[in-house]
């Protein structure tokens, strides 16, 4: 490996390159108002999450025999269910559940993602069309109808298997695009370059193809942890999803929707509209990292730096 | 003429050829995925008297669901079935073919006037907000749409329907109902019986147009702007046409092109949407029957509406190339 020069070009235009690109990313990004308000709220809920419990007095598989079915109240802030467990705390832990199956689903799903797309854009010839078979394949079959009839296999597992199989079925769009970026820039001096200096093909890659695309990327990540937190809610709201020891948003919806049309709508309404507001959150967060990190795509909100 | 004309039925029928066989594909592995993952024979686990194996057996091989058959045998048996037309029996002895048909009524009645009002309504929407761009109306599309797609298809309609009955109370007269496809005993085909499927109509098709709006709007707005800045609308408007005639004919049309693809994939999304809609408004439909089978390890019903949510792929795939062979003349030439 030592006796393959590496690449070295880029090396001192890259540091300070990259510096004020940075810079210039957080500049964009800060102008955004609603972009850092959606930071804002995801950072506070990552916290009522994994911090508010610690504050709390209820745990959530803890049991107040005193008080079933009660409503908000200066004890239980957001009531109790049926069985006396606590609202607010079966929503800080389902909200755990809920923000690290998107996490970690995001992170995977692009990664699938950025190596089948750029293998297949690398490549081309067999392995291309055996890639894009497989995409359009995976894109008749509705993920939430396989994951749904694979629901028993992982049942009493750890939820991470329904984690790998939400990624397994979000990959597929985005390694499209990153597939036809890829065959543009295979074309480029830099990878010539590489290429002729016998850099091996998986080297160039993660080091020389995948590192330019990463604006592209880090959006496309963010946007996936909403849609993850989408996709396990909707699971989990028919059983499909996280199984019971377990509770995500999901799961605490699906358990009380029927609730909401009754007097104890606080059931369902506290979980639903903290949900709500995590993936409208995430959202904006997204939007507002696509104009700062690619000003000519064009956002949803803001008018950004439009192009017209 | 004639070339034209066959080079567009070739292109057509070579995108028929590879649908099918995607659809073949999916089909048999949503079998096996259905026959490997689900379990029927623990149906039989919680019966108090046990059964005897012998008769467990016995039942599960009559209903070809019998783990101990080999897979492949039980999926040769399921194919050759379909390819006679015999989609197999439900866990409960019934005919696949049977429910099947009945709820797939269900289901279209549901989702065809929403799911096509929400489509048209996106698409108005999404070229009116880009020919006013920037304007409120532009401002006020963009942030409702992005609030909608931020919304998980439950809670929407979960909210909807209590606003439904919030509403009913508030005008005190029963106006919209949440539950049900129609109220039992009605004479069929009445006019009361018309208005009262309405009434059951209302607040599930809400569900379906506000998401169709804000799915389709945003799409289209973006498709729409690149259109309306182009040349040949300019030329359309030098050559004598007013605005709003360019827009439509010229701008609209070549806007509408890439959203084609969209409708194809749109469908597997309005299905899946549709199984939460049918919870929550209590529908019998397609996506009930999803639920239940997965529930109650019923193999052929689930590999059956596998079947069926393909070859509605199939079909919106087919449909969108047509549309787009319509709406552009240089794939006709091509």
């Amino acid at each position: 490996m030592s006796s393959i020069p590496s690449p070295i070009v880029e090396e001192p235009v890259e540091t300070t390159g990259h510096d004020s690109r940075i810079r210039l990313v957080l500049r964009r990004f800060l102008r955004r108002r609603l972009a850092i308000a959606g930071l804002v709220i995801v950072l506070l809920l990552f916290a009522f999450a994994y911090v508010g419990p610690h504050f709390y007095k209820w745990r959530y598989d803890q049991i107040d025999f005193e008080a079933f079915l009660q409503h908000p109240s200066a004890t239980h802030w957001f009531g109790t269910t049926q069985n006396g467990f606590d609202m607010l705390a079966l929503t800080m832990r389902g909200m755990q559940k809920s923000l690290i199956i998107g996490l970690i689903g995001a992170v995977l799903s692009t990664g699938i993602a950025a190596i089948a797309g750029a293998t297949a854009g690398y490549f081309s010839g067999w392995t291309d069309r055996a890639i894009v078979a497989l995409i359009d394949l995976i894109l008749v079959l509705p993920g939430f109808l396989i994951i749904a009839i694979l629901s028993p296999v992982f049942h009493g597992r750890t939820w991470l298997i329904f984690v790998v199989l939400l990624a397994a079925f979000q990959w597929m769009i985005t390694a499209r695009v990153i597939r036809s970026m890829t065959l543009s820039m295979k074309e480029r001096e830099f990878v010539y370059a590489a290429r002729f200096m016998g850099v091996p093909h998986w080297k160039i890659i993660f080091r020389h193809i995948l590192p330019n695309m990463s604006s592209f990327l880090i959006i496309d990540a963010t946007i996936n942890v909403s849609s993850l937190i989408l996709a396990e809610v909707g699971l989990s709201f028919f059983g499909f999803g996280v199984q019971p020891p377990d509770i995500s948003l999901g799961t605490l919806i699906g358990d009380h929707w029927e609730s909401a049309q009754t007097a104890n709508g606080y059931q369902f309404y506290f979980p639903a509209i903290l949900l709500v507001m995590l993936v409208l959150s995430v959202n904006l967060v997204g939007d507002g990292l696509r104009d700062a990190l690619d000003p000519n795509a064009g956002s949803a909100t803001g008018k950004g730096a439009a192009s017209r | 003429m004639s070339s034209y004309n066959s080079g567009l039925g070739i292109f057509l029928l070579r995108r028929v050829v590879y649908l099918a066989v995607v659809v073949l594909i999916a089909t048999s592995a949503n079998y096996f995925l259905a026959a490997t993952a689900l379990n029927p024979r623990s149906n039989f686990e919680g019966r108090n008297p046990p059964p005897p194996p012998a008769v467990v057996d016995a039942q599960l091989s009559s209903l070809n669901l019998n783990d101990k058959t080999p897979v492949v045998e039980r999926f040769g048996r399921w194919a050759d079935g379909v390819w006679h037309g015999n989609l197999g029996l439900t866990i409960d002895h019934e005919s696949v073919n049977v429910e099947m048909r009945r709820r797939v009524g269900v289901s279209l009645r549901l989702l065809l006037i929403g799911s096509l009002l929400g489509s048209f309504c996106g698409i108005a929407a999404g070229a009116w907000s880009a020919v006013n761009q920037y304007e409120f109306s532009d401002h006020t599309m963009t942030i409702l749409s992005f609030v909608i797609l931020s919304v998980p298809t439950v809670v929407l309609a979960v909210f909807l329907a209590n606003a439904g009955s919030s509403f009913n109370d508030a005008i005190g007269y029963r106006l919209v109902y949440n539950t049900g496809e129609y109220t039992p005993g009605l004479q069929a085909w009445t006019s009361a019986d018309i208005i009262n499927r309405l009434q059951h109509l209302v607040l599930p098709s809400l569900v379906l147009i506000l998401q169709g709006l804000a799915f389709y709007s945003r799409y289209q707005r973006n498709s729409m702007l690149d259109a309306v800045g182009s040349d040949f609308v300019r030329t359309a408007q030098a050559k004598g046409l007013r605005r709003p005639q360019a827009l439509v004919r010229h701008a609209l049309r070549t806007a509408l092109i890439p959203m084609g693809t969209f409708f194809a994939y749109e469908f597997t999304l309005i299905f899946i949407g549709s199984i939460f809609v049918e919870k929550i408004f209590s529908w019998h439909g397609m996506g009930e029957w999803f639920v239940q089978s997965i529930q109650k390890n019923d193999v052929n019903a689930t590999a059956a509406i596998g079947m069926f949510v393909a070859v509605l792929v199939l079909l919106a795939g087919f449909l969108s190339d047509v549309v787009t062979v319509i709406l552009d003349p240089r794939i006709r030439r091509g």
